[in-house]
């Protein structure tokens, strides 16, 4: 009997490590997850405008629809992305999300405080070999760190009535995000190729 | 003999509780931080990076992107006030005002997030679509037959659940239930 309660108990907390592994695992294993649902339809660093979802389909559950959504899947190992979004009369946010789709920064056309919301998004190791120029980061360039090198934007454009779908619809399509070449460091002037030599 | 059988019921065990608490944990939708205000109920730290692992589990299992906290607070609602499960049948009342906030959306969806189809092709409101009284209440009636005024319509579905979104809001992390944060009050008037 002691041996049956021992075993139950036993079981029971190993089955708690079970759990608390799989919670932590199940963002890495999900093949179902935004990243994933996003990945056949968006190409990487490009804009892509998501269709409005409707009872029958919706790329993503929980979509507001009376929002126009666009995304942009970026990766960033091939240099800094530059990001550009036209703001609507009503409201446009701009929503950065990891990976695994954990939300880590999120601007709002107010906030950005002009027509267009412009950013750079760069990993962490690309920010520190930006040149430290203060007067020029606070001025003009809004820059956002990625804790990974991949993530989704979320670009959405408010239709405070369904009349008005159209005009944000085509707000959020002229959004432009692309990795810009990265910054030439100094170094030794490239030397055109050497022609090939005659041969004698 | 009785030492393999004995390993096999523990690890039995183990995979029964393990796994059935992550499950009731990600079906449930619980996760820590949870801003209840009456009937309704939001995770303001899903939308950062302070999001815990319950949290993120549940984001990477129903495949949505979460409302990220600069942009907005999603309030779900599932149930009346009186701990009624919302009933697409039914007419549920919602009367009252939104904390403040520089636009919000009222969307209805079933429990897997899809919207729900009906006659009119309305799936919610947004704060500039909604008829006030004059002192900025209103009153929304979200029920499966047409009705005059706000109506929001339910497609006769047996379940589903509201979520009021806040965009640009000072609601958050450290917003507490208050007089600060009035939620529309949530009442169902009749059933067939």
């Amino acid at each position: 009997m002691i041996r049956w309660l021992l075993l139950i108990l036993g079981g029971a907390l190993l089955g708690g490590i079970v759990h608390l592994a799989t919670v932590i695992i199940l963002p890495r294993t999900a093949t179902q997850d935004a990243y994933a649902r996003l990945s056949p339809i968006a190409q990487v660093n490009t804009v892509v405008a998501l269709p409005a979802p409707t009872p029958e389909k919706a790329v993503m559950p929980f979509m507001d629809p009376a929002f126009a959504s666009a995304v942009c899947r970026y990766d960033l190992s091939q240099g800094p992305l530059k990001l550009t979004v036209p703001v609507s009369p009503a409201y446009t946010s701009v929503s950065f999300y990891t990976r695994y789709d954990v939300a880590y920064y999120a601007i709002n056309d107010r906030a950005a405080g002009r027509r267009v919301i412009e950013l750079d998004l760069m990993t962490t190791a690309q920010r520190e070999q930006v040149p430290e120029d203060e007067e020029v980061t606070a001025a003009d360039r809004l820059i956002v760190e990625s804790p990974t090198p991949t993530g989704v934007i979320a670009i959405r454009a408010m239709a405070p009535e369904p009349g008005l779908l159209r005009v944000a619809e085509s707000l959020v399509a002229a959004s432009k995000c692309s990795t810009q070449q990265p910054e030439p460091p100094p170094r030794a002037p490239v030397r055109p190729p050497e022609p090939p030599r005659p041969r004698r | 003999m009785r030492l393999l059988f004995g390993t096999l019921f523990g690890l039995a065990v183990a995979a029964l509780v393990g796994l059935g608490l992550t499950y009731h944990a990600l079906t449930r939708g619980t996760a820590f931080g949870g801003l209840s205000i009456d009937s309704w109920t939001a995770w303001p730290k899903t939308g950062t990076v302070d999001a815990d692992p319950y949290a993120r589990a549940s984001i990477a299992r129903t495949g949505r992107l979460p409302t990220a906290l600069g942009d907005g607070v999603s309030f779900t609602l599932q149930s009346d006030d009186e701990g009624k499960a919302l009933d697409g049948r039914c007419e549920v009342i919602l009367s009252g005002i939104t904390p403040v906030a520089r636009f919000w959306t009222l969307t209805l969806y079933n429990p897997d997030g899809g919207l729900v189809a009906n006659s009119t092709n309305r799936y919610g409101f947004t704060s500039q679509e909604i008829v006030r009284r004059a002192d900025g209440s209103f009153e929304i009636v979200v029920a499966p037959r047409a009705n005059a005024g706000n109506w929001l319509p339910t497609g006769g579905v047996e379940r589903y659940e509201l979520v009021l979104r806040l965009y640009d809001t000072a609601v958050g992390v450290s917003t507490k239930a208050g007089r600060e944060v009035p939620m529309p009050e949530v009442m169902t008037r009749s059933c067939p």
